[in-house]
């Protein structure tokens, strides 16, 4: 098929030439789910550290819940955040719809539930190894967090790009509440739907590429880190 | 049972006595430890014998307050005294080995300025100070248990529990251990360890406590045990005839 063929070479073009438009996407598109992550592994790590040591009435549906949020439809998680911020919605006033920090807030909703989920699960794994020995050394629940996020630092390293490529890869939410507005709110995902029903397949191959390539690249960081941790620290 | 321990130690040391009174621990329905009475008193290295599953762990775990019994009471009579617990398995953290002993001086309380020096002294003292930066996870087997010893020696226990502290390790580990338990002893240091090596209880008992099926069978002085002991399953323990 010469048209595809054609379009692919376009694609490389327009990476190669370093098309600003395409840069401006791809920037914003980091530049949200970068935030993203950020929030909610700043949320998410003690928060799931938390779940792992502390026994209390309500944690067992708080648990369910976070695990079922994993599979939260990122359309959902858009129509609730532009629920919240339309014109009547609660928060309005702030005029935050169709803005990145709208979409900031849409994926901090969709990857919280992962990083506090996966940590939950790896700080109890390390709490069941380390808790004879740190109750032996006097170690309070609350200073136990620290050590222990600490000593999971690298598999934690692992759920935090989950929780990136989840970010960087979804396009319901951001389209829902960014809008998909040129210059504005248009990331890769987004694009790509556009482009692709436009028909401008250049365009929309060239931000596909890029975006694999980024993932690829996440991923390649997270299994380097991975087995670099696994040699060094045994 | 333990009142023939009337060794000068006793009264010199203000080490407070352990006692277990009525104690028993059941996991559902099923008794595993008891009812059971021992009072632990002195600065003495007391050897807990027994073949698997007699409830040598336990027996430390309760008197370390890791596990609280099911009945009965676990108590110091006068102020607990500072502690420290040496695993069969030593649990490290995934840092380098001096980090390992920060950490434990840093939960102690120790101000910062004085925690690099402390921690490099317990390392030569252990015969670690050319691995300080290697990471704690990728020592041998003997080495590790002797940063766990390191450990324990910075936060100046007055009583030392040891779980079967050489289970896993080659002779020559095994001697370091022992030695470093001695040294623990002669800074005046109760030691209560478990072990089943009669040979290794031989070479470090003051008193041994021996324990079947759950039940403590007798609290002995160590040279009294190895020649007379005074039940017939001590009789049968030391010919390597009781198991299970």
């Amino acid at each position: 098929m010469p048209a595809d063929a054609n379009a692919f070479q376009t694609a490389l073009a327009l990476i190669l030439g370093m098309d600003p438009v395409l840069l401006g996407i791809v920037a914003l598109s980091v530049q949200v789910s970068l935030s993203a992550v950020l929030i909610a592994a700043l949320l998410a790590l003690p928060l799931g550290a938390a779940l792992a040591l502390w026994r209390f009435p309500g944690r067992g549906a708080i648990v369910v819940t976070l695990n079922a949020l994993m599979g939260l439809p990122p359309v959902v998680a858009g129509l609730a955040v532009y629920l919240l911020l339309s014109r009547a919605g609660p928060l309005g006033p702030l005029g935050l719809l169709f803005t990145p920090t709208a979409m900031v807030i849409a994926q901090v909703i969709l990857i919280l539930p992962i990083i506090a989920a996966l940590t939950r699960q790896q700080i109890e794994e390390l709490h069941g190894e380390y808790r004879d020995q740190l109750r032996s050394l006097g170690v309070s629940r609350p200073r136990m967090m620290p050590t222990l996020l600490w000593d999971a630092r690298f598999s934690l390293i692992t759920v935090i790009l989950a929780g990136f490529g989840r970010a960087s890869a979804e396009v319901g939410a951001v389209m829902i509440v960014g809008g998909n507005i040129d210059g504005v709110t248009r990331v890769m995902t987004t694009a790509i739907v556009l482009e692709t029903s436009k028909g401008n397949l250049p365009l929309a191959l060239g931000l596909g590429l890029v975006l694999l390539g980024l993932v690829l690249l996440v991923n390649a960081a997270a299994h380097l880190v991975g087995e670099t941790a696994r040699r060094r620290l045994g | 049972m333990n009142d023939m321990l009337r060794q000068p130690t006793d009264t010199g040391t203000g080490i407070a006595p352990l006692a277990f009174e009525a104690v028993t621990v059941t996991h559902r329905g099923q008794p595993l430890l008891g009812p059971l009475d021992l009072r632990l008193a002195g600065c003495h290295r007391t050897l807990v014998m027994g073949p698997n599953g007699a409830g040598k762990s336990l027996l430390l775990r309760l008197a370390h307050g890791l596990l609280a019994p099911s009945a009965g009471r676990v108590s110091w009579e006068g102020t607990t005294p500072r502690q420290a617990m040496v695993f069969q398995r030593p649990v490290l953290l995934k840092r380098s080995a001096i980090d390992n002993l920060t950490y434990a001086l840093a939960v102690s309380g120790t101000p910062r300025p004085e925690r690099r020096d402390r921690a490099r002294e317990a390392l030569a003292r252990f015969g670690l100070a050319p691995l300080e930066k290697r990471p704690a996870r990728v020592l041998s087997g003997g080495e590790q248990q002797r940063l766990a010893l390191a450990r324990a020696w910075l936060t100046r226990p007055e009583v030392l529990f040891l779980d079967e502290p050489t289970s896993a390790l080659d002779p020559a580990a095994i001697r370091a251990v022992e030695e470093a338990v001695l040294d623990f002893h002669r800074r005046g240091t109760r030691i209560l360890m478990t072990t089943h090596d009669l040979n290794q209880a031989r070479r470090l008992a003051d008193d041994v406590v021996l324990l079947y099926g759950g039940r403590l069978i007798e609290h002995t002085p160590a040279e009294r045990f190895f020649t007379q002991p005074r039940t017939p399953e001590g009789q049968a323990f030391l010919r390597g005839e009781l198991v299970w």
